[in-house]
């Protein structure tokens, strides 16, 4: 097989500019700011292309390049795309530049540093979308950690020792039991091949085989894992505390791209390697993702930080994501993977737009708002479409993705129930509650303070540079979702024929 | 009598190291400008050698009716203590000049030390190990207490000693009970015999006592008392040499001691010795390690913590875990290294500075020793890609492939622990303003020992493969 070399670009680029950064003085502030932008805009360029050179009618990964890495242990450098892949892909590279926009004015100190972690989550991010081998794909998923750990702690608010702490202890925690979990598999590959693998494509063959009671210790352990980073209902507590505590960009990042990482783990490991274990918990997992639904909306209601606000409502939204991963039928999960997109369209929007008038005023208590209709027509007018797009309006993505997802969790063989459905639905009136009345005593009503005549401005070219290009997105994706669908179809469905394959007893 | 006079080449290391130390005891007595000549007679030595070794490793050979090895493992070690030595060395030249307490014998004893080192991984017989540890040991025990003004240099010096010494007891008193079972000395002997002399109960006491003695060496609870009043009373560099390649001469013995497992595939008796010696030094290092502000003493439960990790890999007992023990070594040894010259970069007179207080926005003042610093605390802490990763990597391999799943689980749970106290320097050093308006002395030497050892643990994290494959090398 020909290697294809696309996917190593668009994973060098990042790497590349952050090197050149590093030999670059903190003085020449501008000159790093526009070379990060302009390196993670190649990035984007590098994914636009593996777009176009990918061909979305085929189930397979594609675009694959291969290179034998550590021989001693048989593992590769192996990284390849699916249309789930594509589409994370594509989203990462499309907000990263967007929040480097968006910092150009509120990071000043330490820009270089900045600029370097940005760019080396970005190259994060996108290998552990792009890799197809298990010990790839750890290394980057905990490389990553670093750059965010950086990027909380240095730049973040008060708390943001203790947030930044937490973030790392929470998510070390659960990979930890991951590396177990991957060194038993190869062990066990081992077993059965004769040599080490770490080979994903390897493994979605043997994996499944794997005594029943083992199965389900190996899924809990990949699942620990990617739980923590979605936020599951019960291990969420890191969110809103990281969250608060990053700085816009960090936020921005977090929501947009970081929790994405946890649910896409769902669907690339523990949906095919332990499909059987999958089916078997699927629904006292979709029973936490209806809490989390439940709870994230309530929580979010009663928040006097807007910030904090938008944070928790991630959880709520992301609990939509793992229904639909685990009501496992074609509608829910092209509907998850549609909502983790969207999520990280609206919910990125959202923290940006809070990060905008924070900087004027810094301020993010919702009291000392009011009225700001008055002072910021098009601020307004644009808070008003996103919250509209991540409350589900249709006619906006939101909708679309929710939709599929109850549609098809309505359905699903596996959860067997309505209630899962009926449960979930209320969320989204939910976020109508916490959202518009967010809105309503933000925006809305009589001037309450003053102080809001001087400090705020309406949004400047730059901020409606970073805000058009998602807005495009959320209208787009609202209208004509068949684009973005079209991506993912064929690798939904062979992933789920996958599992069915092996889980045919269970199921009937 | 010679047996062959071309055994005699085989020696070639010990007699340039040996050589050396003559050569620098006569430039000592004879000089007065001796600081300036010795350190470079060390470190020409040093580089002369780790090459040679590293070349050597295929020419395994047993010479003198078995009482040394050459090449294979014993090149593998060697390279390891020559370039661990050499990095010392090289950055004890700034530290000495800045305490102003230049001793001859320093550098001198640093060779002897490492001789001794030499010696315990080449020996194949019992009575080769005892000479080479005790020759490390003395060197060691003196210089702890180099900067002999100093009140707490004096309590190290002395406790090690002491300790020490009672280890030793134990040593050579397994030794009597090994060879009075055995009526042999020779270790390829009782590795053959393995099977048979492990029912006898002499036997198995012997062998127990020799491993709780090594056990002491290696730092393992419940015979680490000694570790954190000496590694913080030492001289930094000094902590550096004997928690890194000390500690890896120790573990060369224990891996000999164990080859009839690792070889023959003997039933793994003394697995439950150092499964249980291992979980209580993973735990207890790293929990106590969380308390401490004194960097020396917390790198000191944190070594602590890494001997448990490494005697996971004995437990384990197959040789995919000597391979990672001895490459765990090698990254451990660097990374330490590292760790410890920033210390004593940092470090002022009289012990001040070695607080963590003193790492307080570190990154404002220089930029460089605070990202080297957060490299070898992510080296330690075991994040990937770094050369820290890949040695629990293969540790942890090696124990699910013996069904030790628990103990592999152990081991990762003691890391998440640990994480907490190494991030917290980098907390330090990145999120907080300092406190205190120190000068960091530019030192080019210590600079360059830990940019060598930085650049070692990138090197071995980005591509293991350059250094395990010379270690499949030595095994076979």
């Amino acid at each position: 097989m020909t290697n294809n070399f696309i996917l190593t670009y668009l994973l060098l680029i990042p790497i590349l500019g952050s090197i050149l950064i590093l030999f670059l003085k903190e003085e020449q502030k501008k000159f790093i700011r526009w070379l990060g932008l302009l390196f993670s805009l190649l990035a984007f360029a590098a994914s636009l292309a593996a777009y176009f050179m990918f061909n979305s009618s085929k189930a397979e990964f594609q675009l694959i390049h291969k290179q034998l890495w550590i021989k001693s242990l048989n593992i590769s450098y192996h990284v390849g795309i699916d249309g789930i892949s594509l589409i994370l892909v594509l989203l990462t590279t499309f907000i990263t530049p967007i929040t480097l926009l968006s910092t150009w004015k509120s990071i000043d100190k330490n820009v270089k540093m900045f600029t370097f972690s940005m760019l080396l989550l970005e190259a994060g991010m996108i290998g552990v979308f792009i890799s197809l081998d298990l010990f790839l794909f750890y290394i980057f998923w905990e490389a990553m950690l670093i750059p965010m750990y950086f990027i909380i702690g240095i730049w973040g608010g008060e708390r943001r020792i203790y947030a930044s702490i937490k973030f790392f202890l929470y998510t070390m925690f659960g990979s930890l039991l991951m590396l177990v979990a991957i060194i038993w598999l190869t062990v066990y590959a081992s077993n059965q091949f004769g040599s080490f693998t770490t080979n994903l494509l390897d493994l979605y063959k043997i994996a499944p085989f794997v005594p029943k009671q083992i199965q389900s210790w190996m899924f809990f352990a990949f699942f620990l894992s990617f739980a923590i980073k979605v936020p599951i209902f019960p291990l969420h507590t890191w969110l809103p505390d990281a969250h608060v505590e990053a700085p816009t960009a960090g936020s921005v990042i977090l929501a947009g791209v970081l929790l994405k990482m946890g649910t896409y783990g769902l669907v690339r490991f523990c949906l095919p390697l332990f499909p059987q274990s999958a089916v078997q918990y699927a629904p006292v997992i979709s029973m936490l993702a209806v809490i989390g639904i439940i709870y994230g909306a309530l929580v979010s209601m009663v928040q006097p930080d807007m910030k904090k606000l938008v944070a928790y409502s991630s959880v709520s939204h992301l609990g939509f994501v793992v229904l639909g991963i685990f009501a496992m039928n074609v509608e829910a999960l092209q509907g998850a993977i549609l909502q983790m997109i969207n999520h990280g369209l609206s919910t990125g929007a959202l923290f940006l737009l809070v990060g905008i008038i924070y900087e004027r005023t810094h301020h993010r208590e919702i009291e000392y708002y009011g009225g700001i209709a008055k002072i910021v027509p098009i601020y307004s007018t644009i808070l008003m479409i996103v919250s509209l797009s991540s409350i589900g309006l249709p006619g906006l993505n939101g909708f679309v993705g929710e939709f599929l997802i109850l549609l098809g969790s309505f359905k699903s063989l596996v959860l067997n129930s309505w209630w899962y459905t009926i449960f979930a639905a209320t969320g989204v009136i939910f976020a109508a509650v916490y959202l518009l009345w967010m809105y309503q005593r933000v925006v809305f009503g009589f001037v309450k303070n003053n102080n809001l005549y001087q400090e705020l401005t309406d949004v400047n070219s730059r901020e409606l540079i970073t805000l058009i290009p998602i807005l495009l997105f959320i209208v787009w994706i609202g209208i004509y979702p068949s684009t973005f669908l079209n991506i993912t179809e064929e690798s939904a469905q062979s992933l789920l024929k996958n599992i069915t394959v092996y889980t045919y007893d269970f199921l009937k | 009598m010679p047996s062959n006079i071309s055994e005699y080449t085989y020696l070639m290391p010990f007699i340039i190291l040996g050589s050396s130390i003559i050569v620098s005891i006569i430039i000592e007595i004879t000089s007065k400008k001796s600081e300036l000549i010795l350190p470079w007679i060390s470190i020409i030595s040093f580089f002369i050698l780790s090459l040679y070794s590293l070349f050597n490793i295929k020419h395994h050979l047993v010479l003198f009716n078995g009482m040394i090895e050459v090449g294979g493992k014993a090149s593998i070690f060697n390279f390891i203590f020559n370039l661990g030595a050499l990095l010392v060395t090289v950055s004890s030249i700034d530290y000495i000049k800045k305490y102003g307490t230049y001793y001859g014998e320093y550098y001198i004893l640093i060779q002897s030390s490492v001789l001794g080192m030499m010696i315990m991984a080449a020996a194949s017989d019992i009575i080769m190990i005892f000479l080479g540890l005790e020759l490390m040991s003395i060197c060691f025990y003196v210089l702890a207490g180099i900067n002999r003004k100093k009140l707490t240099a004096n309590e190290a010096s002395m406790k090690y000693f002491l300790l020490g010494a009672f280890a030793t007891g134990f040593i050579v008193y397994g030794i009597a009970l090994i060879y009075g079972s055995a009526n042999s000395t020779n270790i390829s002997y009782i590795v053959s015999n393995f099977s048979s002399l492990i029912k006898n109960v002499i036997f198995v006491t012997g062998f127990i006592l020799f491993l709780i003695g090594f056990s002491f060496k290696i730092a393992a609870v419940p015979f680490h008392m000694w570790v954190p009043d000496v590694y913080q009373g030492s001289a930094t560099t000094i902590t550096g040499l004997m928690s890194t390649i000390g500690k890896t001469a120790a573990f060369s013995v224990l891996i000999l001691a164990l080859s009839a497992v690792f070889i023959l595939n003997a039933p793994n008796t003394f697995r439950v010795y150092f499964a249980v010696l291992s979980t209580l030094s993973m735990l207890l290092g790293s929990i106590i390690a969380i308390s401490q502000n004194n960097m020396k003493r917390m790198l000191a439960y944190s070594s602590i913590a890494h001997a448990g990790y490494m005697s996971i890999g004995l437990a384990a007992g197959n040789i995919e875990s000597i391979a990672g023990i001895i490459f765990y070594l090698a990254a451990y040894s660097f990374i330490n290294l590292g760790a410890f010259g920033v210390i004593s970069i940092i470090e002022g007179e009289n012990d001040s500075r070695t607080d963590i207080d003193a790492y307080a926005g570190l990154n404002s003042k220089n930029p460089l020793l605070a990202a080297l610093m957060s490299l070898f605390m992510f080296a330690l802490a075991g994040i990937p890609p770094l050369a820290g990763f890949f040695g629990k990597y293969y540790v942890f391999l090696g124990a699910i492939e013996a069904n030790l799943t628990w103990l592999a689980i152990i081991g990762v749970i003691s890391s998440l622990i640990s994480v907490y106290f190494y991030l917290r320097v980098v907390i330090y050093m990145y999120f907080k303003e300092s406190t205190q308006s120190i000068l960091i002395n530019s030192s080019p030497f210590s600079l360059a020992s830990v940019i060598i050892s930085g650049l070692f643990v990138l090197l071995f994290g980005i591509a293991p493969d350059l250094l395990m494959n010379i270690i499949t090398t030595a095994l076979k």
